[in-house]
């Protein structure tokens, strides 16, 4: 067998349009048996992010980004039309009508599909984000890691 | 035509008539028809790009009231 096809995507931005373009893209990929790679950088890492209530040792800093930072891929907010928080509720409604993947479900779907989730581990030191509080089966690394995948890569996103 | 299993994906969304496809194509063995009722508009260029890039045979596909119909043959 000849040997798979990788589609690297590096994930950047918070926003749930945007991530959810991310995981459309990435789970299409892997329906082409294409070996898929997600590496979450900056805000993109709020996408793996758990909703659950969880008691860390924080500093004030690190309190701070956490409360301000949406938790998890449901929380996130638009890049248009936000309206304050309305614009996600309008775009969930209209998506159930056309019936398309939630933004949590499309994670869910890719994890299954076996897409490699990366967590950026400087970014998260920067943001005060710990393991603990990013979704489980998701891996750890950094810029070397990324660009040993990408530079075999056949498909290339930064969103 | 006959077809060797029947994928109903009809009321699916982008990427998931894709992704169904793969999944169903996966169970049928070289040679074998996996038919597909989709609505989504974007199926047809979906999955006809699909098939040729993984060396699948596209048949043939049909439209009637909004619902297509693919088969694809698996190569």
């Amino acid at each position: 067998m000849s040997e798979k096809k990788k589609t690297t995507i590096v994930l950047f931005s918070g926003d749930y349009d945007k991530a959810m373009a991310a995981y459309i893209i990435a789970n299409g990929a892997a329906a082409y048996d294409h070996e898929v790679i997600i590496f979450h950088t900056f805000w993109g890492l709020n996408a793996l992010r758990k909703d659950e209530p969880l008691t860390l040792n924080k500093g004030f800093l690190e309190k701070m980004f956490a409360k301000m930072m949406p938790k998890g891929a449901d929380k996130m907010g638009l890049s248009n039309m936000n309206f304050a928080g309305m614009g996600p509720k309008m775009i969930k409604h209209v998506m159930k009508k056309h019936n398309a993947m939630t933004l949590p479900q499309l994670i869910e779907m890719a994890q299954e599909q076996e897409v490699k989730l990366i967590a950026c581990t400087m970014t998260m030191d920067l943001l005060g984000l710990q393991q603990a509080e990013l979704l489980d089966g998701i891996e750890y690394a950094g810029v070397a890691a990324y660009l040993a995948d990408a530079e075999n890569g056949n498909v290339n996103l930064f969103i | 035509m006959n077809a060797h299993k029947v994928l109903d994906a009809q009321g699916l969304a982008c990427p998931m008539p894709i992704v169904k496809t793969k999944k169903a194509m996966n169970e049928l063995q070289t040679g074998q028809v996996l038919e597909i009722h989709a609505t989504d508009k974007g199926a047809k260029a979906d999955l006809a790009a699909w098939s040729k890039s993984g060396g699948h045979e596209w048949l043939q596909s049909t439209e009637e009231n909004g619902v297509f119909k693919f088969w694809i043959k698996k190569g």
